[in-house]
C-alpha cells in the first residue's frame, strides 16, 4: 500500500507541468491548448484511480466540447493582448504569498488522506466499480431526480447562453427612429408638458 | 480493471489535487486575461474532481464518482454562459481584460 506508483508520478508531474504552463502563457491560445493537455491527463489519472466512465466523460466534455467552445471564443475575439503586468502596486507579491498559505494548508490536509474502506480495508477494487454499468445503474436508480434536473440546468444554460451572446442589430437608438416607436416616444413626454 | 490502481495510497492524489487547487487559484490571482481567468476556474473545479474521485476510490464507494459527473454537467453550463458573458462584454467594451470591467467598484 506504500511507495509511488510510476504511472501515476508521472501523469500527476505532466498535469502540474501543463497546469503551470497554462496560467503562465502569454498567448491565449496557447493556454486552451495546455488546458487540453491537462485534461487529458486527467482522464488518464481517472484511469488510474479505477473510474473509466468518467475518463470518457472527462475526454468528451472537457478536451472535447468546453475546448471547442473556448477556442472558438478566443478565435472569435481575435487577437487578444494577454498581459502579465500588475495594474494594483504589490498586489502580486500579495497573491503569491496567500497562495503559498493555501498551498501549503491545502496540501498538508491533503496530506492526511482518507479513511479505507469501511468493509475491513480491502485494497482490492471489485472490476466493475466505476464502470458504464455501475454509474448507469446508480444513475438512473438512486439518483435519476437529480439526472432529470441537471437536464434541466443544461437547456437553461444553453437559453441563457444564446440570450446573453445574442447580437442586436439594431441598437435601441436606432429603434427610435422607426415610425411606430417614434409615435410612442412623442406621446411619452406628453404628460410632463 | 488496472492493477497499479490497487496500490495507490489515496493520500498522493489528494496532495496532488491540492496543488492543481493552488495552481488554478494563481491563474485567477495573477492573470487579467478573462478567458484565461475563467480556464483558471475550471482547472479549480477539476482539481476538486480528482479530489471526489480518489476518496470514492479510497472508499469504494460509487456516490463520489456520480457527484462528479454532476459536477461535469455543471461545468459545461458554467463554460457556456461564461464564454457568452465573456462575448457580450467583449462586444460592448472591446477589450477582455478583467480590470476593464469594474463599473460596480465602490
Amino acid at each position: 500500500m506504500s511507495g509511488l506508483d510510476p504511472a501515476f508520478l508521472i501523469v500527476g508531474a505532466l498535469a502540474i507541468v501543463t497546469a503551470v504552463g497554462m496560467i503562465l502563457a502569454k498567448n491565449v491560445v496557447h493556454s486552451a491548448l495546455f488546458m487540453v493537455a491537462h485534461f487529458g491527463l486527467t482522464a488518464v489519472l481517472y484511469l488510474l484511480l479505477s473510474a473509466p466512465f468518467l475518463a470518457a466523460a472527462q475526454l468528451i466534455v472537457y478536451a472535447g466540447a468546453i475546448m471547442v467552445l473556448v477556442l472558438f471564443v478566443v478565435m472569435l475575439l481575435g487577437r487578444q493582448e494577454a498581459l502579465l503586468d500588475e495594474p494594483i502596486a504589490g498586489q502580486r507579491w500579495l497573491a503569491l504569498a496567500a497562495l503559498a498559505v493555501l498551498g501549503a494548508a491545502l496540501v498538508r490536509v491533503a496530506a492526511l488522506g482518507v479513511p479505507a474502506a469501511p468493509e475491513g480495508g480491502t485494497a482490492v477494487v471489485p472490476p466493475a466499480f466505476g464502470s458504464p454499468a455501475a454509474m448507469g445503474d446508480a444513475l438512473y436508480t438512486q439518483w435519476v431526480l437529480p439526472f432529470e434536473v441537471v437536464s434541466l440546468v443544461l437547456l437553461v444554460a444553453m437559453i441563457g447562453a444564446v440570450v446573453i451572446a445574442h447580437f442586436q442589430r439594431r441598437p435601441r437608438n436606432e429603434k427610435a427612429g422607426s415610425p411606430a416607436i417614434a409615435a410612442d416616444a412623442t406621446e411619452v413626454p406628453s404628460p410632463r408638458a | 480493471m488496472i492493477p497499479l490502481a490497487a496500490v495507490l495510497p489515496p493520500a498522493q492524489p489528494l496532495m496532488l489535487a491540492a496543488l492543481l487547487f493552488t495552481i488554478g487559484a494563481a491563474g485567477v490571482l495573477l492573470r487579467r486575461n478573462i478567458i484565461i481567468v475563467l480556464m483558471s476556474v475550471e482547472l479549480m473545479l477539476n482539481a476538486v474532481n480528482i479530489t471526489l474521485v480518489a476518496v470514492s476510490r479510497a472508499m469504494l464507494q460509487l456516490d463520489g464518482q456520480i457527484f462528479v459527473f454532476f459536477s461535469l454537467t455543471i461545468a459545461a453550463a458554467e463554460v457556456a454562459v461564461g464564454l457568452a458573458l465573456v462575448v457580450a462584454l467583449h462586444r460592448s467594451l472591446g477589450s477582455s481584460d478583467v480590470d476593464d470591467v469594474s463599473s460596480l467598484r465602490g
